[in-house]
């Protein structure tokens, strides 16, 4: 057909007005379904607790088939050191509702919302709470961050750290494990604007 | 009909007491293992795993044959595509 050819009023253009949204329609749909969604994550705590949402997003990204990194920059480094010793602070987290993860039943049913500025004055206050989180977390068959990690890597989750927080901090990159690349901002930006999903953590 | 199905599952994921997410983690790993058409039985507890099994099977393209809940076990079998 050349253009002078092609309908321009009457029923025959309705009919090519409907047979190109019809064909619109299933080469979107195509496109849609060739299409491997992506996400880009930043993580920026390195507490136990706010370790949890970068790691459980990313993997369950990647085991939907889709394209995941992540970027770890200030506290967020420490989700990547070879030994993690993460921890949770009751403190600027009023309101923990957590619960006796021991202990007779009626104990363990009694809502305890962890006190905040007092106790966190108390030595070893932190400890206790970050003991008594992990407990809860294995006895309701929460997965570790360390397996989370793995998992992650297994799924070909990409890890990237920021270069220039690595350095404030005075980290070396042996003190990380090997499945992380180094990067700036230039880097993650270009990533972000293609992804389908970007979060902040 | 439940015992033809039975007999097709090739392997099986256990993930009673575990939570979010592992049961899907677990799940996509056993799939990955797969040839197409296979099938996989999959057993939870965690109550979110009903909806997140069934999203993770729309996402991956695999087909869902069947749901079903006996005394707080979640069983799914999934058939490779």
């Amino acid at each position: 057909m050349n253009m002078q050819d092609i309908p321009t009023e009457g029923p025959e253009l309705d009919k090519l007005n409907e047979w190109f949204e019809k064909k619109f329609e299933e080469e979107m749909k195509k496109k849609e379904a060739a299409h491997t969604p992506s996400m880009a994550i930043i993580a920026t705590r390195g507490t136990l607790d706010w370790a949890y949402p970068p790691f459980i997003l990313g993997s369950t990204g990647a085991a939907l088939g889709w394209d995941v990194k992540i970027f770890f920059t200030f506290y967020g480094l420490l989700l990547l050191q070879k030994e993690m010793n993460l921890k949770v602070s009751p403190l600027g987290n009023p309101a923990m509702p957590m619960k006796m993860p021991m202990g007779p039943e009626w104990l363990q049913k009694i809502n305890m919302p962890m006190p905040n500025a007092i106790p966190s004055l108390i030595p070893g206050f932190e400890t206790t709470a970050t003991a008594l989180m992990k407990k809860t977390f294995k006895n309701k068959g929460v997965a570790t961050i360390e397996e989370l990690r793995e998992l992650s890597i297994e799924a070909d989750v990409e890890f990237v750290a920021c270069q220039m927080t690595v350095d404030v901090f005075g980290f070396e990159h042996s003190d990380f494990i090997e499945d992380v690349s180094y990067a700036g901002a230039a880097s993650f930006l270009p990533v972000a604007q293609k992804a389908d999903i970007t979060l902040f953590t | 009909m439940t015992v033809s199905l039975n007999n097709l599952v090739s392997t099986e994921v256990d993930a009673t007491g575990l939570s979010c997410p592992l049961p899907v983690l677990k799940t996509r790993k056993a799939m990955k293992e797969l040839a197409s058409g296979e099938m996989l039985r999959v057993c939870s507890t965690d109550h979110g795993s009903v909806k997140d099994i069934e999203s993770f099977c729309i996402q991956t393209g695999n087909d869902l044959v069947s749901t079903k809940e006996d005394a707080g076990i979640y069983e799914f079998l999934i058939r490779k595509s």
